[in-house]
């Protein structure tokens, strides 16, 4: 029987093994992006920023140059790159308690300013890394180790939409939120940080791909189990859809 | 050299910085340096720079964080709240080695302060400043000329060493004017290589900046191999100005503007048969312990005048140990001190120690 390479690692993942939970989401989207980043071609001139948090090691994971950004600081570093070196491809990869809560001035203003980079934004309702507690993004009544008897807004305020948010401003080009619960998810979400890659390529401006993503571990659900209460509960709260989309505007205007 | 310009030291600042190879500005207004950066704003266009007014100080030094990651020669200014705002990214910087040159105009503090010349951010400067083991090199000039040779400098140092330098001035050197001399345009192809930055893993493995390790063991050698760097600075790097300190009455310690009005204090001594001897520390940290050790040893007094409530005092206390008495003069809150109000603290001293 002859043995045919049917699928691989991705050129633009690094042998570094994952740190993260069994059933959470990061690891598909770190090889969305490695694959994204080896069929643009782009490998040896890409950067990634990582955030502070459970993906705090993704820069190792990438087989490309990177850093640690502080916490919620990934896109003013990233606008430091940018600017100072405009032909190389950047971008953030940031969780929710670091985009949404620390870090809202640098995403808002990243935005605002249309900096041509690429952020792509993993929204798990919670923060991870510190070990389970309330995020900017925790839906109401959602238990965790700062909220046990669940999100009450009159205590704790209500989850913030970041796509929504950002897409009221005229800077941004382009902002999805996807999921990766099923393999069509999946593949619409290739096709969306694709987008925010080519959009960067050819100098139309930000671009931001939120992706909803399982946390078992923090949410103290099984990983099949965690897809449902994603599906159930975040994807009401957080609709999937196209909130911006200028590419063809900028495309015309000419913006570089 | 060029002829002689009039020019506020703040603008001279920034035009030190470009002739120095610096073409990446980011910065936040604050008061009293805010024409600096206005001055970035048009002048970096027509050298083909880049300046860009961040949303807040916080900001600014990320962005200063990524321009050194990519490579390029990287700056800001702002004055003592802003900087405060920047120490955590300071430390990252520090911790990461990443190179570039902060100037603080500094005000008069704590909190808000308010917009006058101080010297109260010395031991923020020189001590770390933010969270971690780690100094920054820091430059206290005391005229614009030296203002402008300190930019210069400070961006060398930080590209030799790849440590963030900071260049204490003051508010008042950043707002009085001056003639001086600008030094030629640095050729940017002269600027040093940098193989470690993040600029596409072409051909070579992928290069990786952090300040980050979760093994305390590994962490350790990071922040030995930082400490080796501090070593070599401390070897190789001490400036000071030493003015008529043969056969001195007194010493006195001072630095920045205030050891610029030292020299007036001086010529008002002679006048009253006082000879004055002046210490001026260029390089705070590394701060020229040995120097003022030794001499210390020939005077019964070393004199520090500050701007501050005592805060170079510590450094000259460590230097001088029990070799002369240590007393202190300074004003606070944005006050200059006059250079007769300098000499009557000389005079009072001179006389107690004629009396004892």
């Amino acid at each position: 029987m002859n043995a045919k390479v049917v699928m691989k690692r991705p050129k633009s993942l690094s042998q570094t093994d994952f740190t993260y939970c069994p059933g959470c989401h990061h690891g598909i989207v770190h090889r969305i992006i490695a694959e994204i980043i080896d069929e643009l071609g782009i490998r040896e001139k890409t950067v990634i920023v990582a955030p502070v948090g459970c993906s705090v090691f993704a820069y190792t994971f990438f087989e490309i140059d990177g850093t640690v950004a502080s916490h919620g600081r990934a896109p003013a570093v990233a606008t430091g790159m940018k600017r100072s070196r405009p032909d190389r491809i950047i971008f953030t990869y940031q969780g929710d308690g670091d985009l949404a809560a620390i870090g809202t001035t640098e995403i808002v203003h990243a935005a605002n300013r249309g900096e041509n980079i690429t952020v792509i934004f993993i929204n798990n309702a919670v923060y991870g890394m510190t070990g389970g507690q309330m995020a900017p993004t925790t839906l109401i009544g959602q238990r965790t180790t700062t909220t046990i008897h669940g999100r009450d807004p009159k205590a704790a305020g209500y989850p913030i939409r970041i796509c929504e948010m950002l897409s009221q401003l005229e800077g941004p080009t382009y902002i999805e939120r996807v999921a990766v619960d099923t393999p069509q998810h999946v593949i619409k979400t290739k096709k969306a940080i694709k987008k925010a890659f080519e959009n960067q390529i050819n100098g139309l401006g930000f671009s931001l791909v939120e992706v909803l993503s399982t946390c078992p571990t923090n949410w103290g659900i099984p990983p099949v189990e965690s897809i449902k209460w994603l599906q159930e509960n975040m994807m009401k709260f957080y609709p999937l859809g196209i909130y911006k989309d200028r590419t063809e505007e900028r495309v015309r205007e000419g913006i570089v | 050299m060029a002829e002689k310009v009039l020019v506020k030291g703040n603008e001279a600042l920034g035009e030190a910085a470009i002739r120095g190879g610096c073409r990446y500005y980011f910065g936040y207004p604050i008061t009293p340096q805010s024409e600096l950066t206005e001055y970035m704003s048009r002048r970096l266009p027509e050298v083909g720079g880049v300046f860009l007014q961040a949303e807040s100080e916080v900001s600014v030094v990320n962005m200063l964080y990524g321009a050194s990651c990519v490579g390029v020669r990287v700056m800001t200014s702002t004055s003592s709240p802003g900087f405060s705002l920047m120490q955590e990214g300071v430390s990252y910087m520090a911790g990461a080695e990443l190179p570039a040159v902060f100037i603080n105009v500094v005000r008069g503090g704590p909190g808000l302060g308010d917009i006058q010349p101080a010297q109260g951010d010395y031991l923020q400067a020189t001590k770390g400043g933010g969270h971690g083991d780690y100094r920054l090199i820091v430059l206290g000039p005391s005229t614009i000329q030296e203002a402008i040779e300190l930019v210069m400098l400070a961006f060398d140092l930080a590209d030799k060493y790849r440590t963030p330098v900071e260049v204490l001035a003051d508010g008042m050197i950043g707002q009085m004017m001056e003639p001086v001399e600008f030094p030629e345009m640095r050729s940017l192809n002269t600027l040093p290589e940098k193989p470690w930055s993040l600029t596409g893993a072409k051909g070579r493995k992928p290069n990786k900046i952090t300040s980050f390790d979760l093994d305390p063991y590994k962490l350790e050698e990071m922040n030995l191999r930082y400490e080796a760097t501090r070593k070599r600075i401390i070897a190789n790097e001490q400036r000071w100005e030493e003015r008529n300190v043969k056969g001195a009455d007194i010493l006195v310690a001072a630095y920045g503007t205030v050891g610029r009005i030292m020299k007036t204090v001086m010529e008002l001594a002679k006048e009253e048969g006082i000879n004055v001897g002046l210490f001026r520390p260029i390089t705070l940290w590394p701060f020229p312990y040995e120097r003022l050790e030794e001499l210390s040893k020939k005077v019964n007094t070393v004199l520090t005048v500050e701007m501050s409530g005592g805060q170079m005092l510590e450094d000259v206390k460590l230097a001088v140990k029990d070799n002369a008495a240590t007393p202190f003069y300074g004003r606070m809150g944005g006050v200059v001190p006059t250079p007769e109000e300098i000499l009557e603290q000389i005079e009072k001293i001179i006389k107690g120690s004629e009396s004892a």
